[in-house]
């Protein structure tokens, strides 16, 4: 891939004909075709593509959701082929945040217990419990920290969803239509949460089919029909 | 991934729907409360019927008149009756047992029949028991007033009475019975004791309280009663008993024909109740466990309910580092704390169902079955938990996460 990063950079993410199809009937899907991609250590990429491209697919891959068909992943690494459910699991919880367009928050469960989720099952929610206040103070909930998802506004959630995804310190953190189900102003706002996160270092990879947000990126990889079609450095980011 | 926040969370869900886990585990607590109501009655039934031998006496041999014993060990109370009237047990026949000796102690015939018994205060229907003095101690007839009648009241008929406590009561309320007439048959007796209560009526038990008991030759020369009910035979250790039996046995048949006569052993009569009642008991809980299996079907039907309402729930928790049997584990805790539920439910309402009919029915809730029912709920929980906790577990995180 032509990036024009340093190459001694550290790869966290790296792709290598990765393909992707489905079975119906007698018929094959391919739904992704030799994807060859490396995100780098303090990225902020977004993936760009219509609907049907293939994109969510990619995310998932690269998410560790879902196991492709063929080719390797590299996960901080860790060769990532033919792992079982539970270490697929294990691999998420450890190197993996995901925010998404539903924030996706449990009901009847306050926002710091939804901060605390994935320590349930890394076994470490007592000693992350302070971290995750700090990190749901500096996201202003601070005051939030005991109402349920329903005594939030979407932007809210949003940021508590955030929170979740910072709590294990993931290598990447993977945001799926992150502004689709709010309003502007919110929008705006997780959008430049996000981008002070990779101003401190984080990685992050967004997922849309949103021309304007997939410019805050520093790196925009365009998918069509299964295939990178497009991978650009983008040297001005607007909003 | 800590088993107390699981827990917790499967109670928040649990309590999310009340009703509907009310309504779940009402199967649960239906089959726990009536396999406790049930266990209750039998082993109620059980300790009655022991406490009902009790009273009779212990280690005695009852030679009867007639066949009135089935070759498989049956009691019938019935051919008793009927072969009382035509009884050859003689007072001979008392005489050849006593020479016996070890291993038989005492010896007592028994003369028993239903008589009026009047006072001033009224008229009773009683139960008249002559006999010689060794049966207060055979049959464990003690007395709480006076004394029981002597060797030398049986050697002179002597019109002398022990009163059955229910009689006392009833015919001699707020005066002292002793020395006191009391007319049986139409006979004055002079009453020198009063016997023990026995509570045996209770519960549809033969009412030894009101019996009288009289000198043995007085129910022949007052009463008229000649006909020997009964002899009853005492076995100086328990571990003689099939040797006692065997010995009566002999000399019975050098005196009378095998049909005339029978030696039941109330041990084994005793044990062949309690048999039948613990069968009985085990089969009536056995079928009120088929509505714990109810239960549980229901518990699963909700349970498939609750992993296809929170598909989305299940895929985040995937996504976010669940594995596979974290999820199953989830769900099964989830089943398992509903059944549990219903099973305490279940057994407190059972346990004060018990406690309720005890008035009028002998119910005693055991310890074991309460456990067992614990028991058994939890593994309801868990056993009808297993398919949707597992439906749950393989779920795909994409397509759950898709799932609205």
């Amino acid at each position: 891939m032509s990036t024009s990063k340093n190459n001694r950079a550290e790869i966290v993410l790296e792709l290598s004909n990765i393909s992707k199809s489905y079975q119906l009937g007698d018929q094959t899907l391919d739904i992704l075709k030799g994807i060859n991609l490396s995100i780098y250590k303090g990225e902020f990429v977004a993936i760009v593509g219509p609907s049907g491209s293939g994109k969510s697919t990619l995310m998932h891959i690269m998410g560790i959701l879902d196991q492709q068909t063929s080719g390797t992943v590299t996960l901080a690494g860790r060769s990532v082929v033919d792992i079982s459910e539970a270490e697929a699991a294990l691999l998420r919880n450890q190197y993996i945040g995901f925010i998404f367009q539903q924030f996706n928050l449990l009901s009847r469960t306050t926002a710091l217990e939804n901060v605390l989720l994935p320590t349930v099952y890394s076994g470490n929610t007592e000693s992350k419990t302070a971290k995750a206040i700090a990190i749901l103070r500096n996201l202003g909930l601070g005051e939030r920290l005991k109402n349920y998802p329903n005594q939030l506004s979407g932007g809210q959630q949003q940021r508590v969803a955030i929170a979740r995804a910072l709590i294990n310190d993931p290598a990447v953190i993977f945001a799926d239509e992150p502004t689709g189900n709010l309003d502007s102003k919110s929008g705006h706002e997780v959008i430049e949460i996000l981008k002070k996160l990779n101003a401190e270092g984080r990685t992050i990879v967004i997922v849309t089919h949103d021309v304007e947000l997939a410019k805050v990126a520093k790196r925009t990889i365009k998918i069509f029909d299964g295939q990178i079609v497009q991978d650009t450095i983008n040297h001005k980011q607007k909003l | 991934m800590k088993f107390s926040i699981l827990a917790k969370s499967a109670i928040t869900s649990i309590l999310r729907n009340k009703t509907r886990s009310f309504l779940t585990t009402l199967g649960v607590i239906i089959g726990v409360l009536s396999v406790i109501l049930l266990t209750s009655i039998g082993n109620g039934l059980t300790v009655f019927v022991e406490k009902q031998f009790e009273t009779i006496g212990s280690n005695l041999l009852i030679i009867s008149p007639g066949e009135i014993v089935s070759e498989e060990g049956g009691f019938n109370q019935e051919a008793a009756a009927l072969s009382l009237a035509s009884s050859k047990l003689s007072d001979r026949d008392v005489s050849a047992l006593e020479r016996i000796g070890y291993p038989i102690g005492g010896v007592a015939p028994v003369i028993e029949g239903s008589v009026d018994v009047r006072s001033a205060q009224g008229k009773r229907k009683g139960f008249s028991v002559a006999s010689t003095p060794d049966y207060s101690e055979l049959r464990n007839t003690k007395t709480t007033k006076g004394r029981f009648f002597s060797q030398s009241d049986v050697a002179s008929s002597r019109k002398v009475v022990v009163i059955g406590s229910k009689i006392a009561e009833k015919l001699f309320a707020g005066v002292n019975p002793i020395g006191q007439k009391v007319t049986i048959n139409r006979i004055r007796f002079e009453i020198i004791g009063v016997a023990e209560p026995k509570n045996s009526g209770n519960f549809g038990g033969p009412d030894i309280d009101s019996s009288v008991y009289i000198p043995y030759t007085t129910a022949s020369s007052a009463l008229g009663q000649e006909k020997i009910s009964y002899i009853l035979a005492q076995v100086t250790q328990k571990e003689e008993m099939n040797r006692a039996k065997t010995k009566i046995k002999e000399v019975m048949l050098r005196r009378l024909n095998e049909e005339d006569f029978s030696v039941t052993d109330q041990a084994e009569i005793l044990k062949t109740i309690q048999n039948i009642l613990s069968t009985l008991t085990v089969g009536l809980a056995g079928i009120a466990a088929i509505s714990l299996v109810v239960g549980g079907i229901g518990i699963m039907n909700i349970m498939l309910v609750a992993v296809s309402e929170r598909t989305k729930e299940i895929g985040l928790r995937k996504a976010l580092g669940a594995t596979p049997n974290n999820i199953l584990i989830q769900f099964l805790i989830e089943s398992a704390v509903l059944s549990t539920l219903g099973g305490v439910f279940g057994i407190i309402l059972g346990v004060l169902g018990a406690l309720a009919i005890r008035s009028f029915f002998p119910a005693t809730p055991a310890v074991s079955s309460i456990l067992l029912a614990f028991g058994v709920s939890l593994l309801t929980g868990i056993v009808f938990g297993v398919f949707p906790a597992k439906k749950a577990a393989t779920l795909s995180p994409i397509e759950a996460l898709r799932y609205e």
